[in-house]
């Protein structure tokens, strides 16, 4: 293999900003990302994610900081400067190009001779397993073999850092899958830095070393996926996260990480996750996965309904004041009928703020 | 298994190859290209063939053989091919350039206004604005950079930048359409493998471009062979530019032989098309799929 990653050892964003006329799409943003990391931005659409991603790649300019590869300054060079690699969402393919061509291209431009091309393009080609492929046209290839040549032709100019952007939203459920694989192997293979922008949680948890995660143009929190997913600092995160069930309560008492929290007439017990004091009001965040019908009290609500899942069931219910609940239970529960709710303590997230 | 009846019936047949009730509405549209398009152009050629005297031919060799005549084509040729590659040359890289401005619209607007003028209103501005005494001139001998007026008028110069004046709009607004067809992603991919601004219009931009380049060719070669009003007002339609269709109006209105016009109607129609034959098969050398970047 001839193919690997450039040299270097951290990218850095220094509260790097941009501006669309009154709208602030990025605001401050600092990050560091060391050699070999695999770096998902995740969050919704909107949040600066790909902005993010544009401006590294240098295809858009920066209104304010600045990105420095080790102590270069790169923000002002242009994107023929940078030698990033890019994978666009809509692969731009060159399609009057075959796909030799394409994966090429980048080493034509780098004036390589033409052995080293051939040589280079087949085991790139080889890498993403297209070898039979590499002289028709992008047209002729289906989604995810066109995903495939886009990588090839991002990483066969050796790049220092690999920038996806959404690269499998445009395949279908189980491509996606292997095409996750697929990235995630080549990117072991190369060594390659890759920034991966996603709006997809679980892709961002499956793939990446360290998740950034996104909202209104600021990063809320930068963690491994694991303690994204258990500890998340912010309501939005955990949100993001799949804690989809949020209540509204007031904080009874404090001891430690822990809180009492009074919701409606029943009583929570969680884990503090952001500044809450006793008699405030604040958030409870739990996993439907981890909110069962108990005996033991709990949240209370009456059923609207349930879906069968296979394994066990999915239930929708309503709380007094109107919140939704999703949770799970082994058996079906007719709707109407009222069902309490509850949670390990170890699994319910609280968050300052709001208003009850 | 006999009871169904193995005759599908014709009203299906014909809706299967797209001819139903809707059809009909193409109807006015053939009418009116029997009438104004076909009709004249069957009724000149068969025009042609019946000449004031002599054999079938006679309007054809007569034009073949009198130098006066067979020239228009060259000089026609010779006004309307560099106008076209002079008018492309401008629209390219203004449309480039306009693809990537936010006020495109004004721009636009601004650009496409002498398509609106018509030809003669814009001989009638060049005249006084080329002429000896026009502002042209008088700017160039007020700065010292000429002693005498230089001669853009009457003469083949004349004719050849009202031509471009008058066609680049046309020119200008089917290229940049090509070129709005073109997916940015492809531009913005190419800049992050590597290649400059020069590389990727050489690359990218420009390959993708040629196909519809040829087409806008052809329609602005067309339009510029026909020239008729600016030969007459800013030529010397007597000499360096009397051009094909001024020998047809001569013939049909000075000389009142409809057959002779016709046939001379004939050869500028054989000639045009010759030259967008010839450009549209060079055409079909090219890459002609999809100019976008892969699924959308």
């Amino acid at each position: 293999m001839t193919i690997h990653a450039a040299n270097f050892h951290e990218l850095r964003l220094d509260r790097l900003s941009r501006d669309f006329g009154t709208h602030n799409a990025l605001k401050d943003v600092s990050l560091t990302i060391k050699k070999g990391e695999f770096i998902a931005l995740l969050g919704p659409s909107g949040c600066g994610k790909s902005t993010t991603l544009n401006l590294i790649a240098g295809l858009l300019p920066a209104t304010g900081g600045g990105i420095w590869l080790d102590d270069k300054r790169i923000d002002p060079l242009r994107p023929e400067e940078r030698g990033f690699g890019m994978v666009f969402q809509n692969y731009a393919l060159f399609p009057h190009m075959n796909v030799r061509r394409n994966i090429g291209f980048g080493l034509k431009m780098r004036g390589l001779p033409k052995a080293e091309i051939d040589k280079r393009v087949d085991e790139a080609a080889a890498l993403v397993r297209l070898q039979s492929q590499v002289d028709k046209l992008p047209g002729q290839l289906s989604g995810g073999q066109q995903q495939r040549v886009a990588i090839a032709r991002a990483i066969v100019v050796e790049p220092p850092l690999v920038l996806m952007d959404e690269p499998l939203s445009n395949l279908d459920a189980k491509l996606r899958l292997e095409m996750r694989a697929e990235i995630r192997r080549i990117h072991n293979t190369l060594g390659a830095t890759t920034i991966y922008v996603t709006h997809d949680q679980e892709e961002a948890l499956s793939l990446a070393d360290r998740i950034v995660v996104m909202r209104d143009g600021e990063v809320r929190q930068v963690g491994v996926p694991e303690d994204l997913f258990s500890r998340p600092d912010h309501l939005d995160v955990a949100e993001f996260m799949g804690f989809r069930n949020v209540v509204v309560g007031r904080v009874t008492s404090v001891d430690g990480g822990v809180a009492q929290v009074s919701v409606g007439s029943a009583s929570v017990t969680g884990r503090v996750r952001s500044a809450v004091a006793a008699g405030a009001a604040c958030h409870v965040a739990i996993r439907p996965e981890d909110l069962n019908p108990s005996t033991e009290g709990g949240l209370k609500a009456t059923i609207i309904s349930t879906e069968f899942r296979g394994r066990e069931f999915v239930g929708f219910a309503r709380m007094q004041d109107g919140t939704d609940l999703s949770f799970l239970a082994h058996t079906k529960l007719e709707p109407g009928t009222s069902v309490t709710l509850g949670a390990d303590p170890e699994r319910v997230l609280v968050f300052g703020g709001g208003a009850a | 298994m006999s009871a169904v009846p193995d005759t599908i019936p014709l009203q299906q047949r014909l809706a299967a190859r797209g001819v139903d009730g809707l059809t009909l509405l193409v109807l006015p549209a053939v009418l009116f290209l029997l009438a104004l398009f076909v009709y004249p152009f069957l009724y000149g050629l068969v025009l042609s063939f019946n000449p004031k005297s002599g054999g079938a031919l006679a309007n054809y060799t007569k034009f073949f053989s009198d130098s006066f005549l067979y020239g228009t084509i060259a000089t026609t040729l010779w006004l309307a091919l560099p106008v076209t590659f002079l008018t492309l040359l401008f629209a390219v890289p203004i449309a480039f350039r306009v693809r990537l401005l936010q006020h495109q619209r004004l721009l636009t607007t601004l650009l496409v206004i002498p398509i609106t003028l018509g030809t003669v209103l814009v001989a009638q501005g060049l005249l006084n604005y080329l002429g000896p005494q026009g502002w042209f001139n008088r700017t160039l001998l007020t700065l010292g950079l000429i002693s005498t007026p230089i001669k853009l008028l009457h003469n083949y110069w004349g004719v050849v930048i009202s031509l471009v004046i008058t066609g680049f709009p046309f020119t200008f607004l089917l290229t940049l359409s090509y070129l709005s067809g073109i997916d940015p992603a492809l531009e913005r991919a190419a800049a992050t493998l590597g290649a400059g601004p020069w590389q990727r219009f050489k690359t990218i931009m420009f390959p993708l471009l040629l196909p519809g380049l040829a087409i806008t060719f052809c329609l602005s070669f067309v339009q510029a062979f026909s020239v008729f009003p600016s030969a007459v007002l800013l030529g010397a339609p007597a000499g360096p530019t009397r051009v094909i269709s001024i020998a047809a109006y001569q013939a049909a209105f000075e000389e009142y032989d409809y057959s002779m016009a016709s046939a001379v109607a004939m050869i500028m129609g054989v000639v045009q098309l010759g030259i967008v034959v010839l450009i549209l098969s060079a055409r079909g050398l090219l890459y002609r799929g999809p100019a976008g970047g892969g699924k959308g």
